[in-house]
């Protein structure tokens, strides 16, 4: 038994180092004093400084967050939607298409999909731009918020929702009175993905993006294609910060809530 | 019958309104790409013809669609850059995926045998990088593994090498990247389906004189493979379509679909072409595709 235990540790000390060493390096160089990356030349928050000052970043930064804002809404409303439709319908004409919809996307090669909606976009002579990257981001974060919100559907007990039509309850209120309290956890987490993946898509707007519709992962992968800088280590840790801060809130949000529900269940 | 008429109503709008949208901008430009996959590149905007239009009545239209060709096809097969493309994306995905599982199983066994009180944290920590940006971590392995990077003066330091290695852009970096991109995507479904594993099985294999060697290999593989394939599915459909690590930790000799379809587009500007290579790529994929679609359906009926 204590050699399968030193395994354990051993396996998992390998593997958390392995996800967390190059993050954490990367946020230590974007404190680095020196212009290279890789030689440390003591502590400096210029490269913070410098990018504050870089307006082609900060105009990307807002583009991107206009972009994620707006397509993480809209993607939850639908992808929520689809769920419900998944889980409370077993058989509609074209289910199978609708739920191959929902998942395809979900490992679909970034490159398929990106070149697919550009070529709709240019057929139906649609502009290429904000709006483009929007519809775009809509389209494959709404399949994440379908399988998150409906994971949580799966456990969801329907008693509730009959006793609240029994007693009178119109369709409409019942679902705004018992099923969305339940299962909005699930939507802020399914909104939480959907805002991260459109913040973190650099294949799919560059191809639906326009002149004037550079989002910040296009920026920086521009960037780092002439090379590795501080300054980008500055936004990505930025970046990283965000997040990190976000999704830590989220799940603490989302375990008070699941105690809540344990302790009235 | 009004009350009737609303359920009907709520249920039409529920499945109609996502139902749409996918196959407005999801199903609908997959035949728009196969139709260009067919037409010729031409100098104009859009560059490719013939464009397909119906305004001018169907024999029209009749006679555009017979003046598409399979020469785009033909192209991919007799040039030797793309059949290598999708030869090589196949087996860099595929050797990739094995090297996630290898390190991904032994994590995911320790989270599930780890105190239920750890569990929750470890889970977290697993979600987290996922949450993350994909471009920042892959960035983050330029600077680690350049010639004059961290990792080359980690090792001329404790004196293993005496000359840096090469590692950015050779196909080593591109495994790596893909196996550090793509771990939580393994981890995460082989935890869930070790976690539920009923520990009595072990027990009672154990109590019956067997190793725990053979326990793990007569009853708890078996168990997890449904995570296996899961896991192994996520990481290898995508890998073969990769374009952001192969663009930026890989050499050019590296030569895998996702970055040629994007030369091919971005570069050369030959739409059919790069409508060809997705029509062809996404043929390969649809055999993994439909074997996760159908894992994932029986996953959540399994839980109903």
């Amino acid at each position: 038994m204590k050699r399968s235990g030193w395994f354990n540790i051993t396996s998992l000390v390998f593997g958390f180092s392995f996800l967390y060493l190059p993050i954490l390096l990367l946020v230590i160089f974007s404190f680095n004093e020196s212009r290279l990356v890789t030689v440390w030349g003591g502590f400096s928050t210029k490269w913070y400084r410098e990018m504050w000052q870089n307006q082609g970043l900060i105009d990307a930064a807002w583009v991107t967050l206009r972009v994620g804002l707006l397509s993480a809404t809209i993607a939850t409303v639908l992808g929520t939607m689809a769920a419900l439709a998944l889980s409370r319908h077993k058989r509609f004409a074209g289910r199978t298409l609708f739920s191959g919809m929902i998942y395809a996307p979900l490992v679909m090669p970034e490159v398929i999909t990106g070149l697919s909606l550009l070529l709709l976009f240019v057929a139906i002579d649609f502009a290429r731009g904000f709006w483009a990257v929007t519809l775009a981001h809509i389209t494959f974060t709404m399949c994440f918020v379908a399988v998150v919100v409906q994971s949580r559907l799966v456990t969801f007990d329907r008693s509730l929702e009959e006793a609240a039509s029994d007693l009178g309850c119109p369709p409409a209120r019942t679902f705004f009175l018992i099923t969305l309290p339940v299962i909005a956890p699930a939507i802020i987490a399914g909104w939480m993905l959907a805002f991260t993946l459109s913040l973190d898509d650099l294949v799919i707007a560059s191809f639906t993006s326009g002149p004037g519709a550079t989002t910040l992962p296009m920026k920086i992968y521009s960037q780092v294609r002439l090379g590795v800088t501080p300054e980008i280590n500055a936004v990505c840790s930025i970046l990283l910060a965000l997040v990190t801060t976000g999704v830590l809130i989220a799940s603490y949000i989302t375990r008070t809530e699941q105690r809540r529900d344990q302790t009235t269940n | 019958m009004n009350a009737l008429k609303r359920i009907f109503g709520a249920r039409f709008v529920l499945i109609g309104v996502p139902y749409l949208w996918l196959l407005a901008l999801f199903f609908i430009p997959f035949l728009i790409v196969l139709k260009i996959s067919f037409s010729e590149p031409a100098i104009s905007i859009p560059p490719y013809s013939p464009k397909l239009d119906v305004s001018n009545g169907l024999v029209a239209f009749w006679q555009q669609v017979r003046e598409f060709g399979f020469e785009n096809y033909v192209f991919l097969f007799e040039e030797p850059l793309f059949y290598r493309s999708y030869l090589s994306s196949l087996i860099i995905a595929g050797i990739a995926t094995l090297m996630t599982l290898l390190i991904g199983y032994p994590m995911a066994y320790a989270m599930a045998r780890a105190p239920r009180s750890w569990r929750a944290i470890l889970l977290m920590l697993v979600i987290l990088p996922f949450w993350t940006s994909f471009l920042i971590r892959v960035y983050a392995w330029i600077g680690i593994l350049k010639k004059e990077g961290l990792l080359n003066q980690a090792l001329l330091a404790i004196g293993v090498i005496s000359e840096p290695l090469t590692i950015l852009n050779t196909n080593a970096a591109v495994y790596i990247g893909i196996v550090y991109s793509y771990l939580p995507f393994l981890v995460l479904p082989l935890y869930a389906s070790l976690e539920r594993m009923d520990d009595s099985l072990l027990e009672a294999a154990q109590d019956l004189g067997c190793t725990q060697l053979k326990a793990f290999w007569t009853i708890t593989f078996p168990i997890s493979l449904p995570g296996v394939a899961a896991g192994c599915f996520l990481v290898f459909i995508p890998a073969v379509g990769e374009f952001v690590i192969p663009d930026l930790l890989g050499g050019s000799e590296t030569l895998m679909i996702g970055r040629t379809l994007w030369v091919e587009f971005f570069n050369n500007r030959d739409w059919p072409v790069a409508s060809a290579v997705a029509v062809i790529l996404l043929l390969i994929l649809v055999v993994p595709i439909a074997l996760f679609q159908n894992a994932q359906a029986r996953a959540e009926e399994k839980v109903l």
